[in-house]
């Protein structure tokens, strides 16, 4: 119990003692980690849409694509293609239908419902007919599963109490707690435009967790879920710079 | 013949002696050079020093530890943990190194985990 902190202390006294033995400097420094997916090819993006689901509170299509461009718009060197969202799930929905009547998509309620409309990213043709008509981008397409929860569980937390004496003491108190909240699910699929392949594809998961009785509108559940995806998307196309700093010796 | 080569074995250590002592001395100029160079971000010229001092006395842990800094920022990776593992060879209680090197793993082992995915 008390190892940790003992030993975190001891290390720190060591440092201590070897900044004062030592002619040392700290610096600053960022290191530059590179882009996961090699973009060069690539002048322009087309965020083209999304095949997204779970609660109506939030269209998860039209919330991602304009998310993804705005970033994209500021964080990266390629030029952003701003054009309609692609209706991805009418898309799937036209393709799957062998008479090529359009016939009205499901609701995408689970990520298994995602299943029925996930062929359309490995068609090859239509891709490559997207990357023909907005000039060969790189194209970000996916799946977006934004989902209520609900979380009853035992929680243990410090409470105070006061005993006969009026001495204040602080206990440990299991209680059931409601918590609500939502989880952001899915994937996001890199394409060729030049050619319709899939050049990289990376899965996603977040929650997030309230108290039963806070009410938090699912809009800013979504992007507060998004702000944590967005530097690991980002990191796929653009380098970024990690800040630190270090010790140099003399 | 014996005392020969004890006084043979003693010229030696004379000379030996302040050879490392002169390689020391010119490792840690460029050493310190280095370090203000960098300090001003010419890290480029910050490199060659430190891998002139680390050529001159490849025994000086805090030239392969400053090196180390200088791939970190470079973003060369594979070199940074190459002149850090060096630098804690030489000198494995300095605990200065060994926090350096604990922040790059930090860095190193999340990019190597995104590449995996």
């Amino acid at each position: 119990m008390i190892a940790r902190p003992v030993r975190a202390l001891s290390s720190l006294v060591a440092v201590l003692l070897a900044v004062a033995c030592t002619n040392s400097f700290e610096i600053p420094i960022e290191t530059p980690i590179r882009p996961k997916l090699e973009v060069a090819a690539f002048q322009r993006v087309l965020v083209a849409g999304f095949i997204a689901g779970g609660t109506e509170d939030v269209d998860g299509n039209l919330e991602t694509t304009r998310l993804l461009r705005s970033q994209l718009r500021t964080k990266s060197q390629l030029r952003v293609i701003d054009s309609d969202v692609l209706p991805l799930v009418d898309v799937a929905t036209e393709g799957r239908d062998s008479g090529g009547a359009t016939t009205a998509p499901e609701p995408i309620k689970e990520e298994k419902d995602l299943e029925a409309y996930e062929h359309v990213f490995a068609n090859v043709e239509y891709w490559k007919k997207i990357g023909e008509e907005y000039q060969q981008p790189l194209i970000v397409t996916g799946t977006v599963m934004f989902t209520p929860l609900q979380r009853n569980s035992i929680v243990q937390r410090e409470q105070e109490v006061y005993d006969s004496f009026g001495r204040r003491r602080v206990v440990p108190v299991r209680t059931y707690q409601e918590r609500k909240g939502f989880s952001l699910d899915g994937r996001f699929i890199f394409i060729d435009g030049r050619s319709g392949a899939t050049l990289h594809s990376e899965s996603f998961g977040e929650q997030i967790l309230y108290n039963a009785n806070q009410t938090t509108p699912a809009l800013s559940s979504y992007f507060e879920l998004m702000d944590r995806l967005i530097p690991t998307f980002l990191s796929t196309l653009s380098s970024q710079k990690i800040k630190g700093t270090r010790i140099l010796l003399q | 013949m014996r005392s020969a080569v004890l006084i043979v074995i003693l010229l030696l250590t004379l000379v030996a002696v302040p050879l490392a002592a002169d390689a020391r001395s010119d490792a840690k100029k460029q050493v310190e050079f280095g370090i203000a160079v960098a300090q001003r971000g010419l890290w480029r010229e910050a490199i060659y020093r430190w891998e002139r001092a680390t050529q001159i006395d490849p025994s000086y842990a805090p030239a392969h530890n400053n090196l180390a800094i200088a791939y970190e920022h470079e973003g060369d990776l594979a070199k940074a943990r190459a002149a850090y593992e060096r630098a804690l060879e030489l000198e494995p209680g300095n605990a200065l190194i060994k926090q350096n090197y604990e922040l790059f793993r930090e860095i190193n082992d999340r990019t190597t985990r995104q590449s995996a995915q």
